[in-house]
């Protein structure tokens, strides 16, 4: 039997798994991880600002990818797989922004600043809310598919800028925090390796789920169109 | 804990967020699959 949901064994195992990750990154994150020497408590906020950030670039670079093949392959997996990563994207980028305030805020005063880093962050998330307008928009879905994979890929050009901007410009944010001379160790690095391998976990989880329920969504938009269409013809007398 | 309220929204804002965006797509899920036949919505 089908189930009347969009869940699976799979995401059963992999949802478990990512819930009793979240609570592991909870519990080192807020209790067991000691405070950073020179910016103390507020330093925890990186269990949580980096990892999302992260599924951020991920969230847009398998859209870019799924608009690429969808040009290529013209599938509609692909273009489901594009549009389900961007609105997933766009949470992440929201929330990438919103701890960043945050953060900001006892570490430099503020909670905003016109920043390399910021500007360029906060004009990604305006240009993948544009592409889901786009998709809104009422067209053919093979015009709609087309238009929003050029948009979604011109959008990714703005993913390399935000990565680079703290090199590439004077900035508040520090640079990378994981390079090959990282200064975190012990147990803030292992929380923090810990908490991006459970938040690509629960991407790769809601990627899943929200694939399906555009699948669902575009078969229930197509059943509607062809009920419209048969009322049309019953009004005009056409068999 | 210094600066706890800063932490504490931080990590506040990252699971509530989450967790409505989550169920908000769980329960549209559950909606749009009892009007799609079931063989539009077989999930590998």
């Amino acid at each position: 039997m089908v189930p009347e949901h969009t869940g699976s064994r799979a995401t059963r195992i992999v949802g478990l798994l990512t819930l009793i990750g979240l609570v592991s990154v909870l519990v080192l994150g807020l209790v067991v991880t000691a405070p950073d020497e020179i910016q103390g408590d507020a330093a925890r906020l990186i269990y949580v600002h980096v990892p999302v950030a992260i599924v951020m670039n991920v969230g847009f670079f398998v859209t870019a990818l799924g608009s690429a093949m969808w040009l290529w392959k013209k599938s509609r997996w692909w273009d489901t797989i594009a549009v389900a990563s961007a609105e997933i994207g766009v949470v992440f980028t929201a929330l990438a922004l919103a701890t960043g305030m945050v953060w900001g805020r006892p570490t430099w005063g503020v909670y905003w600043t016109w920043d390399a880093r910021l500007t360029s962050t906060a004009l990604l998330l305006l240009l993948y809310l544009g592409y889901l307008v786009v998709r809104r928009l009422p067209s053919d879905a093979e015009v709609r598919n087309r238009r929003s994979a050029f948009v979604a890929l011109l959008a990714f050009v703005d993913v390399p800028i935000v990565y680079y901007s703290v090199s590439w410009w004077r900035s508040l944010h520090q640079t990378a925090t994981l390079s090959i001379n990282t200064h975190i160790h012990g147990l803030m690095l292992f929380t923090l390796m810990l908490s991006m391998v459970v938040f690509l976990l629960a991407y790769a989880w809601m990627l899943t789920h929200r694939f399906r329920l555009a699948w669902l969504e575009e078969e229930t938009e197509s059943q509607g169109l062809e009920v419209a269409i048969s009322e049309r013809r019953a009004e005009a007398g056409v068999s | 804990m210094t600066d706890a309220g800063y932490v504490i929204a931080g990590y506040s804002i990252v699971f509530g967020s989450l967790t409505l965006y989550v169920v908000r797509m769980l329960l549209r899920g559950r909606s749009l699959s009892k009007q799609v036949p079931p063989e539009d919505r077989r999930w590998m």
